[in-house]
């Protein structure tokens, strides 16, 4: 039993117990908040072996850290805010190992702050290098303060933080009072480190120690590599001299956040999310609500420092002053390769002469004359709301460079080019430049100053040789912010103890295992994966039931059977989402024991599945349909192509192969009924990786991925087990399950692709709904050209908003629907062992089906919420991070080819788009995009996406029209830009024209 | 996004500093108040309530007049600065009318009204300040009120507000987590143990409810000798003012009885 008290709260204390303030609600109106706080004096120190506070797990050595020079008695630190704000890559260093307290004003103000760093300072305190002790510092007694009249939130909190600090000193001395007849004990000293000169001042007079953290590590063992993590910010500016006088701004001030969000409110300025363009680094967009064309951002004073996916605040202009997105590429690798990195953003009054502006002045002017068609809004970015600043993965640019003797160690300011091409390159300052050429390295950015032209950063670490195959995943993990550390140890124990040994115990009343579970051992289940499939989650049945109807059978592995909510193991699938597959890693979501194992149903073995039973009647009409834990023994284990042969073999009769063909005779119903519904047959490029063995890092080919009928099978009998279980757990649990939509999109975005196809060919696209489109894009075929429907789909495609999970009670009913699956109800039941979504469904289910009790959590919406925005970026990332990691090797194999072609790798290719100086192309047997560049002046038609060259660069041949959907011949490079070691992907024209001199 | 005011934090600590099974300070004052025959202000953290009982006496009103019991009548009046809004609550709020039928049919089976044919006992609350855990509130300040007033209660009503944060049960909820969680009130009588009232504003699920049931009832009976203490120390503190005599309204009251037994007694 638990023991409740009643906790008194002195009435005499009432100034510190008590807070009366006043607010302005949303709607304006004034509302008084009264609040009360219980101080207390059980607040733990978290020194071990305190002797005056309560014992708790504690993480501090008694006597603190010796290992500091200027601390020979030991120390403990207690940084404050900032420093978790401004250097929190030095904190996270695996060199950084002081004890460290860390008190709950600071934690409150990072919140207050930044919620990344927030997520990040609260993984740092469960990490188990590091020794940092939460300090309630708001709650116990001696160290709660209130506010003074006058008294800023900023000065309070350092007050408060000082107090705590003077506090933890007396508080080890009073703890350990000097023994008659012994020494004196040393007495650790704890340290505030703050780079607040003012705060260190008034800590000195108090007789408080403290320190900046530059000199703090100065002092460390490992200074020299910690040195460099340290941020750029406030005394320790890139250029330290002209810091005001000599420099001008280059980008307007923004405004304070107050006046943003009054702006916003009032409807005067707009909020969204900025987007760099990937064509284009002098043009931005920002989508906001008020508008359904995203606002454009043309030039570096509009664009005003903003970094892609920041919050901005952007004010629009005069309609006049719309306009249409630019139609050129322009590239910042090449117009700016010769800024010089010491000057860059040190114009002075020279302004007019800075080549980089000229260059780009001219640029945007000639751009000016020709925008006319397809007008958008324009604007300017007037403040931040929120920077989403992480790591990127950068080259160092290696002509930034002012000395590269490799044995130098003398402080450099250098480029570093960051691989993703809507960043900006970043400025940063190194001892080790020389050794960082030719590396793949991690780079934060600090801060973008007014007066800089770029931002400035710093360096967290190196990542290992460009084009390395482990430089090269690390850095595509890394981008993509997929966790992949392996599992620690507290995850791995929540696995059965037997490992690999464990087995379907034998049926009997009193396994646990078998309780309420039914013997499916019997049934003729088999499987049908892709080849070399390890994680096999689900397998399926069919067979004639006595009354003609037929029973049909999906069954998943029993995930949550092994996956125990709220346990390591649990919270670390939740905090990962998703199974990540790159080319030559998977990074599993859960331990491979239970993946490729214990929760993989493979042939022969028995094992736990949850299992979706239909009855159906012979035209695939659902005459009822049953959830039920099961064990099975799957009969066989096939590819798609070995089901295929099977089903086509008509020698073959047995019972395997018979319950294939019912399956997919059902499945071609059940397709039939779903595409009659509207639903759409969508298309990405996806292409194959073959390679020779696992060890060689260079693919042999590329090949697009085949699709047979039994693809088919096994997709219709999966969307369908997920349409089920998605009713059932609605159903059951209307507040809080776990589901999955697709929202339509909205009509504006197929403008462009309807505008082009009307053009180009003559072809209408209705986008009026699901089923409208579905039949349109059918009708969109060119008899000459097979991948030419392919091809519209594929752009069909890029119009659509994604998919996401969502909580049944947090959106209205009426915008369950999957729109892409014509369904109006769907969630991810199908793949426990890679999807979290899954985990939580089969959680559902089982309650729903009173197998046992629904976890607390489950109950929660805003825990639901929580878990599912979590897991909808984890996919979203995953997505793009598999993309990377295809488009790496299909680079290599680009490589490889052109050797061995001597640089005559030529594809046939779609124009996709048209530029002023170049076309846009798709190459759909390698799956990827490229880019044609003419150096030349040509023609272009904006407005019908028609571009006119000349057919030869010298004779008077005439001239060629190319346009949107033309097929050419393309022939492709892969280049490495010799300064960053970027490699990009390069194309030019074979035919109908050679554009090598264009 | 949620909240900026963490409900659980990690070091186990709710939002004003206490933890999950503390309840928060709780007084009580029994003094007299006007003409009432018993009054109770009762404050539990920053949420204070003033009852004041009057009667048994003669029922007014034909329409209400009981043969074979007292009828009891419960007004909630709700100051206009008792909340952050300062909004005006008639008396005929929805909100409060409903309070006032909580309150009232909370306490029916309690009160020994056949003792009292034809008469009526009036119960006026007024909620003096809102921070969560208002109908606790009124019911323990009713409780007391009663009490005072020398009205025979089968047993004490304490009451206490819960709720789940996560999948941690968490007792007595300011406004501010009262906002946040599914929340409960419970309403028992300590000597059985019976629970008399319980009232759900949101979903919970049964199992977390179960739990939190079984610690609302132990909260009772915590509460319950905060009652028992403030009621005795009234009860000595009267009989101290007579300066004489140990009976008090007919009432014996002896050292090693408390005021739970003195009301064995009618
Ligand atoms: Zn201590």
């Amino acid at each position: 039993m638990v023991e409740i008290t009643i906790r008194k709260r002195p009435r005499t204390e009432a100034v510190v117990t008590q807070r009366k303030f006043f607010k302005k609600t949303a709607r304006g109106k004034v509302i008084k908040v009264l609040r009360e706080r219980y101080l207390r004096d059980d607040v733990g120190c978290g020194i071990s072996g305190c002797n005056a506070c309560p014992v708790t797990d504690v993480v501090l050595p008694a006597a603190g850290d010796q290992t500091h020079r200027l601390f020979p008695n030991g120390h403990f630190i207690l940084p404050d805010t900032n420093v978790f704000l401004s250097q929190m890559d030095l904190v996270e260093s695996n060199l950084f190992l002081p004890p460290i307290i860390l008190l709950q004003t600071v934690i409150e103000e990072v919140r207050h702050r930044s919620l990344p760093l927030y997520n990040r300072l609260n993984a740092l305190i469960k990490a188990e290098d590091k020794r940092i002790w939460v300090f309630y510092n708001e709650y116990r007694s001696e160290t709660a303060i209130v506010r003074e009249e006058g008294e800023t939130p900023n000065d309070r909190n350092d007050r408060g933080i000082r107090k705590a600090t003077a506090w933890y000193n007396d508080h080890i001395r009073v703890t350990r009072p000097p023994i008659r007849g012994q020494a004196p004990p040393k007495l650790p000293t704890v340290v505030l480190v703050t780079e607040d000169a003012d705060n260190r001042q008034k800590a000195e007079k108090a007789g408080i120690s403290s320190i900046s953290v530059r000199k703090y590590v100065e002092g460390m063992k490992e200074s020299a590599q910690l040195l460099d993590l340290l941020a750029a910010e406030g005394p320790n500016q890139i250029e330290p001299t002209p810091v005001t006088s000599g420099r001008q701004a280059l980008y307007p001030d923004y405004l304070s956040t107050s006046t943003c969000l009054a702006g916003v409110k009032a409807g005067e300025l707009h909020q969204g999310h900025f987007s760099a363009n990937v064509y284009n680094y002098l043009e931005g967009s920002v989508s906001v609500p008020a508008f359904t064309a995203p606002v454009l951002l043309i030039g570096r004073d509009n664009m005003n420092r903003a970094v892609h996916g920041d919050v901005v605040v952007v004010e629009v202009f005069d309609e006049k002053e719309w306009r249409a997105p630019a139609d050129e590429v322009v590239d910042a690798e090449s117009a700016l390769k010769n800024d010089d990195v010491e000057y860059s953003g040190d114009e002075g009054d020279e302004e007019e002469e800075d080549p980089v502006l000229r260059r780009e002045k001219q640029v945007l002017i000639s751009e000016d004359v020709k925008r006319t068609a397809g007008k958008q809004p324009t604007g300017r970015i007037v403040g931040i709301i929120k920077r989403n600043w992480r790591a990127y993965v950068c080259h160092i640019d290696s002509t930034s460079l002012t000395s590269s003797n490799p044995t130098s160690l003398s402080q450099q300011t250098v480029f570093a080019t960051p691989v993703s091409r809507l960043l900006p390159r970043i400025r940063l300052r190194t001892r080790q430049a020389p050794a960082l050429i030719g590396q793949k390295i991690l780079v934060t950015i600090d801060r973008w100053d007014v007066t800089s032209r770029y931002p400035e950063g710093h360096f967290v670490r190196s990542l290992g040789k460009v084009e390395s195959k482990e430089a090269e995943q690390e850095s595509l993990l890394l981008e993509f912010d997929v966790p992949y550390r392996p599992f620690g140890k507290a995850i791995l124990d929540c696995l059965p103890p037997e490992g690999e040994q464990w087995v379907v115990p034998p049926k009997s009343d009193t396994s646990l295992e078998w309780r309420d579970r039914e013997d499916l051992r019997d049934l003729i289940v088999c499987s049908i994966d892709p080849p070399n499939c390890q994680d096999i989650d689900d397998a399926l049945h069919a067979r004639y039931l006595p009354n003609g109807n037929i029973e049909a059978g999906v069954h998943i592995a029993d995930v949550s059977h092994f996956v125990h909510p709220d346990n390591p193991m649990d919270s670390e699938a939740a905090s990962r989402g998703t199974t990540v597959y790159l080319v030559d890693k998977r990074i599993d979501m859960l331990p491979s024991l239970l993946g490729t194992n214990l929760c993989s149903l493979r042939p022969y073995v028995e094992r736990l599945a949850f299992s979706t039973i239909w009855e159906m009647t012979a035209d695939a009409e659902i005459v009822n349909v049953r959830f039920t834990k099961s064990v099975i023994a799957s009969k066989a284990a096939f590819t798609y192509e070995e089901a295929q042969l099977r089903k086509d073999d008509q020698n073959m009769q047995d019972e395997l192969t018979l319950g294939i063909r019912l399956l997919n005779t059902l499945a071609q119903k059940l397709r039939a009924g779903r595409m009659a519904a509207g639903a759409l047959n969508l298309a990405s490029p996806e292409v194959k990786i073959h390679m020779d063995s696992s060890e060689s890092a260079e693919p042999l080919d590329v090949e697009q991925k085949q699709l047979r009928e039994t693809n088919s099978l096994v997709e219709e009998f999966m969307l369908l087990a997920n349409i089920s279980v998605a009713k059932k757990i609605q159903e059951t649990f209307p507040q809080t399950s776990v589901l999955r939509r697709h929202l339509p999109p909205p009509r504006t975005n197929f403008e462009k692709l309807q505008d082009i196809l009307m053009k180009r060919k003559g072809m209408a696209l209705d986008v009026s709904s699901s089923g409208a489109l579905a039949a349109s894009l059918d009708r969109c075929t060119d008899p000459n050209e097979p991948a030419f429907n392919t091809l519209v789909r594929i752009m069909a495609t890029r119009c659509m908003l994604s998919a996401e999970y969502f909580c049944s009670g947090s959106v209205s009913r009426d915008t369950f629907g999957h729109y892409g699956l014509a369904s109006p109800i769907y969630t991810h039941f199908t793949s426990p062992i890679r999807r979290y979504a899954d985990v939580l469904a089969h959680r559902q289910l089982a309650a729903a089906i009173g197998y046992s009790p629904l976890h607390a959590s489950l109950h929660s919406k805003s825990h639901v919420e929580r878990i599912l925005d979590i897991v909808n970026r984890r996919h979203r990332m995953a997505q793009m991070a598999g993309r990377a990691s295809v488009e790496f090797y299909v680079g290599l194999a680009l490589k490889s080819r052109n050797e061995r072609e001597k640089g005559r790798v030529q594809e046939e290719a779609f124009v996709i788009r048209t530029f002023r100086n170049g076309l846009g192309v798709f190459v759909s047997k390698l799956g990827i995009e490229g880019i044609v560049m003419f150096k030349r002046e040509i023609q272009f038609d904006a407005d019908n996406y028609v571009i006119t060259v000349p057919a030869s660069p010298t004779s008077d041949a005439g001239e060629v029209k190319i346009g949107v959907f033309d097929k050419v011949t393309v022939n492709i490079e892969v280049e490495k830009d010799k300064n960053t070691q970027r490699g990009r992907v390069k194309m030019t024209l074979v035919h109908p024209v050679d554009s090598t001199s264009m | 996004m949620g909240s900026r005011v963490e409900i659980l934090n990690d070091g186990g600590f709710r939002s004003d500093g206490r933890r999950q099974f503390e309840l928060r300070d709780m007084t009580i004052d029994l003094s007299q108040q006007g003409q009432a025959d018993g009054c109770a202000v009762v404050t539990h953290g920053l949420t204070q309530v003033l009852v004041s009982v009057f009667g048994p006496r003669e029922a007014k009103m034909r329409s209400q007049t009981m043969h074979d019991r007292a009828n009891i009548s419960v007004e909630v009046n709700v100051a206009a600065f008792s909340t952050g809004e300062r909004r005006k609550r008639t008396r005929g709020d929805k909100r409060i009318l409903e309070l006032a039928a909580t309150i009232k049919s909370t306490f029916e089976p309690v009160v020994q009204t056949n003792l009292y044919p034809r008469s009526q006992i009036d119960v006026y609350v007024q909620v003096l300040q809102q921070d969560g855990g208002l109908l606790q509130a009124c019911i323990n300040a009713t409780t007391l009120a009663l009490v005072n007033a020398g009205i025979p209660l089968l047993d004490f009503v304490c009451a206490v507000s819960g709720g789940v944060h996560s999948t941690s049960p968490l007792l007595d909820l300011t406004l501010l987590e009262e906002n946040d969680i599914p929340n409960v009130t419970v309403a028992m009588m300590p000597k059985t143990g019976k629970v008399t009232l319980v009232t759900m504003e949101t979903r919970l699920h049964v199992d977390r409810f179960e739990e939190i049931f079984r610690l609302a009832g132990d909260a009772g009976k915590v509460i319950h000798g905060e009652m028992k203490n403030a009621v005795r120390s009234r009860t000595s503190a009267l009989v101290a003012a007579m300066g004489s005599g140990p009976r008090v309204g007919g009432v014996d009251v002896a050292a090693d009885k408390d005021g739970d037994d003195r009301m064995n007694e009618y």
